[in-house]
């Protein structure tokens, strides 16, 4: 029987960087101190995006248009999941197009929910196939060190026991205890933390190693035959001290991306795990920690399947990011922050009727058309009439999230309240012949016309922050983004 | 086989209030408003009328649904009277309504009104509408500009028209429309605009500066509509009849499937050619005296000029560029100034430009009366271009 392992990866992290010397600057006059966390960009979830959004991309990137009948499970995990009480995973199966049988379930309480999951996941041998994704946005306080230091993010990891397995499991190890070095209230937006030095030297640094210690001795690897180190959290050499203490290669510590998209949470790990599997060689021993009021641990091998996986995958994708944001008024209102007066424009009431959604979830969650039986006509919305030959037979279904399209027309909303105006949206015109009107977000007028190339994205359509269940649906941005600008 | 209505319709009556920021009065008064002007240019008594059609596109927030409204009003009493609406081609569907009621022979006086109340919203423009529990779920949110913007990305894809030559055609559109609006004495915005103000307006929705947009307007326009025989008994002599009144509506072609180029109003070149055939208009770059069309945005008139057939394909640019739609022009366009400067109450919209065409016609238009009106032509667009409502009526005089 083949062990268990992971067969792939995917990751999303929100093209919208905030620049940390902005923020620091906007900060000088209370805050100086804060300057020296002024380097670099963190990322940060834009107004349409939360934990579902951004775990339904991570997890489209996994799948990268693959089968998914054989899917069993789907673990999500998150610290900043949108509902307490509404299956947040079972949102993200549905906009994934996932089977309807698939077992969803949420994981949240720490951190480290995500490593968590993993481990449950990989040792599960109820299905042979199935998913882990992990997604966080945490807010933290205007001023506050993790205002610098936080990210946005999710990270996909595929778990199976087939042969397209590129790292297996060799043994995992957890441990708990009450080492508070940050807690949120139930009822909170933000975290609070203890002194730093303490959580360093009490917490990570006795926690970690009394954790991974006896992993590699169970599974009888020496900690100098680790390839990739994965140790999250934001302090920038805590991975280093780490597996100094630990005897694990310096060059083995895994980047933590600090320096652009900061400590994404949850994700943080599998996503610095998702980073060394694009490296690793058949071989290679992976060590993964997820910490928090404990410690979980996960020890892989790469397989001789990751060569194939790395010439049939290429990099994943961490999403090129947009040029970095320097208002830091725009950072505060995309976070909830700042409450901007946009007017009485802005006042319409955006329920949802939840008896219509559920009627239309394939094609608002799922992003399905129809397909007419009789003449083939791609169409969206599906209503029961074909629009092109009349026909009134049921329509087969056809998911439109991965098919290209390009811009039909267009025009930039200055009118209309939106968030983040301009709003550009016009007809987008699937080469399927399925053509709708539809919002384009994340647009570079100067490169933006009749005939770009678009790519679907799941998002927040509208928001309902008196009720809190937002409208999600599905939104082009351009398919090519320019250069690099992270 | 159908004959189409021609001739079988007279006008006798109209009216339309001052359109504009009406802050004086509500639904109820511009109603009563243009309704004692159009009875008493009729020359009847309010009980010879027997049946009304009332159509309002957004001012139920104001008043409510129903037809109630405007029979409280106007104090119809005991008659029917249905309330309708159509988006912007609220008005004409009103006129419609009451025009067949009498064709049909149903009723000797009909009434047709389209009353609006807009400035009771606290901001510009027009309230955002729920599209339906369904479309509000994924149509992007946006301005009614932003919707018609999209025929300007649309048409400049199809003839390669760069943003700037565009941009100074529709400028042209609008700088027009003010140059008429000044001699109106009804319209919203009377004053007259230097294009460079127009070119260099704060964009709403790109192209789209302020100047491309009609005015947001409170008003009521309405006619009383009769049998050119119970017209003729009455005394007129001069009578205004209906040649052609068509309508075309979306079914899904232009927004969900790749029919649709982005450069044309498909229901506009529908319900023209109907209306053409009803009127037995063969050339109306050369027949029509004058248009009223739904000039809601400077882009939309452009190409109504070619969805009309007035200008050939691809050649409304130089049209407008040349002044051929211009006051002196060979086919005056937007008179009185247009939803542009008279003013867009929405539902009033489709019976102003009636009224405007029937002015004309009956030589009462006075400072703007052009030489030998003979047919007006009344065109609506409601909702989008690619999805939405036509609406092309003629008028010209019974015997033409």
């Amino acid at each position: 029987m083949n062990r268990r392992g992971i067969s792939a990866c995917g990751a999303y992290i929100p093209a919208l960087r905030m620049d940390r010397n902005a923020m620091a600057q906007a900060h000088a006059w209370s805050m100086p101190a804060l300057r020296s966390l002024g380097k670099g960009t963190r990322s940060f979830c834009s107004w349409d995006e939360d934990s579902i959004t951004m775990a339904v991309e991570a997890l489209r990137a996994c799948l990268g248009g693959s089968d998914t009948d054989s899917i069993g499970t789907l673990t999500f995990a998150s610290t900043t999941a949108p509902f307490a009480d509404l299956q947040n995973a079972s949102l993200v199966a549905r906009a994934a197009n996932l089977p309807a049988q698939t077992r969803t379930q949420d994981n949240a309480g720490a951190i480290r929910a995500g490593v968590s999951a993993l481990i449950a996941t990989l040792e599960c041998s109820e299905t042979n196939d199935s998913l882990v994704v992990a997604a966080d946005h945490r807010k933290a306080r205007p001023g506050s060190a993790q205002e610098m230091h936080y990210g946005a993010g999710a990270a996909a990891l595929r778990v199976g026991s087939g042969d397209d397995v590129i790292a297996y499991c060799l043994g995992t190890r957890s441990s708990n205890n009450a080492f508070i070095d940050h807690y949120r209230p139930a009822d909170s937006d933000h975290d609070y933390y203890w002194e730093e030095r303490w959580i360093r030297d009490e917490g990570f640094t006795k926690v970690v190693p009394s954790v991974v210690k006896p992993l590699l001795e169970q599974a009888d690897v020496a900690a100098e035959d680790i390839a990739y180190f994965c140790m999250p959290g934001y302090m920038p050499r805590l991975g280093g001290t780490l597996a100094k203490r630990l005897g694990i290669p310096g060059e083995a510590v895994v980047d933590n991306f600090a320096a652009k998209i900061g400590d994404t949470g949850t994700p943080q790990p599998l996503l610095m795990l998702a980073s060394a599997l694009e490296r690793a060689q058949p071989g290679d021993k992976l060590l993964v920690i997820g910490f928090g009021a404990g410690c979980d641990a996960v020890l892989l091998e790469a397989t001789e399947a990751i060569r194939d996986y790395h010439t049939s995958r290429g990099p994943t994708d961490l999403s090129t990011p947009l040029p970095p944001v320097e208002h830091y008024n725009k950072f505060l209102a995309f976070q909830g922050d700042l409450d901007l007066d946009w007017g009485i424009r802005s006042e319409t009431d955006t329920r949802v009727a939840l008896s219509q959604v559920y009627r239309a979830q394939d094609q608002l969650n799922g992003f399905n058309a129809g397909v007419c039986p009789a003449c083939d006509a791609v169409q969206f919305p599906v209503l029961s009439t074909c629009v092109n030959c009349g026909a009134t037979e049921p329509m087969a279904k056809k998911p439109l999230a991965d098919e290209p399209a390009k811009v039909h027309t267009f025009t930039s909303d200055g009118l209309q309240y939106y968030p983040a105006p301009p709003m550009y949206w016009g007809l987008v015109q699937f080469d399927n012949g399925a053509r709708l009107l539809m919002e384009m977000i994340e647009v570079d007028p100067d490169n933006f016309d009749t005939g770009s190339s678009l790519r679907m994205v799941y998002r927040i359509k509208q928001r309902d922050d008196r009720r809190g269940l937002h409208r999600y649906f599905w939104k082009a941005v351009p398919a090519e983004r320019g250069d690099d600008n992270g | 086989m159908a004959r189409g209505i021609k001739d079988k319709v007279a006008i006798i009556g109209m009216g339309c209030t001052e359109f504009g920021e009406r802050w004086d009065s509500g639904t109820e008064q511009l109603a009563a408003e243009a309704f004692a002007e159009a009875l008493e240019d009729a020359g009847i008594e309010k009980q010879q009328i027997e049946a009304a059609w009332y159509g309002s596109a957004l001012d139920s927030v104001n008043v409510g649904n129903s037809a109630i409204p405007i029979t409280m009003a106007l104090r119809l009493d005991g008659i029917p009277v249905t309330r309708l609406e159509n988006m912007c081609a609220t008005g004409t569907e009103a006129l419609r309504g009451a025009a067949y009621a009498v064709a049909s022979g149903a009723v000797d006086f009909a009434l047709a009104i389209g009353v609006e109340k807009l400035k009771d919203t606290g901001y510009g423009g027009l309230p955002p509408t729920t599209k339906g529990t369904l479309n509000d779920l994924w149509f992007p949110y946006g301005s009614a500009p932003a919707g018609f913007a999209q025929l300007a990305s649309g048409y400049r894809t199809r003839y390669g028209i760069n943003r700037e030559d565009l941009k100074r055609a529709i400028g042209h559109v609008s700088w027009k429309s003010h140059q008429n609006g000044v001699k109106n004495p009804k319209a919203h915005l009377r004053k007259a605009v230097d294009i460079d103000t127009i070119l260099n307006a704060p964009i709403i929705a790109e192209p789209l500066g302020l100047f491309d947009c009609c005015g947001v307007s409170d008003g009521a326009a309405c006619a009383i509509v009769t049998t050119p025989e119970v017209a003729r008994s009455l005394g007129k002599t001069d009578i205004v009849t209906i040649k052609a009144l068509q309508l075309s509506l979306s079914a899904g072609r232009e927004s969900a499937t790749s029919e649709w180029d982005g450069s044309y109003v498909r229901n506009t070149r529908i319900a023209a050619g109907k209306a053409y055939e009803e009127a037995g208009i063969k050339n109306p770059r050369e027949e029509l005296s004058t248009m009223e069309v739904h000039d809601c945005f400077s882009i939309t008139e452009l190409v109504t000029m070619e969805d009309l057939g007035v200008s050939e394909d691809g050649g409304a640019v130089k049209d407008v560029l040349d002044g051929f739609y211009d006051a002196d022009g060979g086919v005056p366009c937007q008179i009185d100034g247009g939803l542009k400067c008279f003013g867009h109450p929405i539902a009033a919209s489709g019976l102003r430009m009636t009224y405007e065409n029937y002015l004309q016609l009956l030589g009462r238009a006075g400072d703007r009366q052009i030489d030998n009106a003979r047919l007006g032509l009344a065109h609506n667009l409601g909702g989008v271009p690619y999805n939405g409502v036509s609406a092309v009526s003629i008028v010209g005089r019974l015997g033409d």
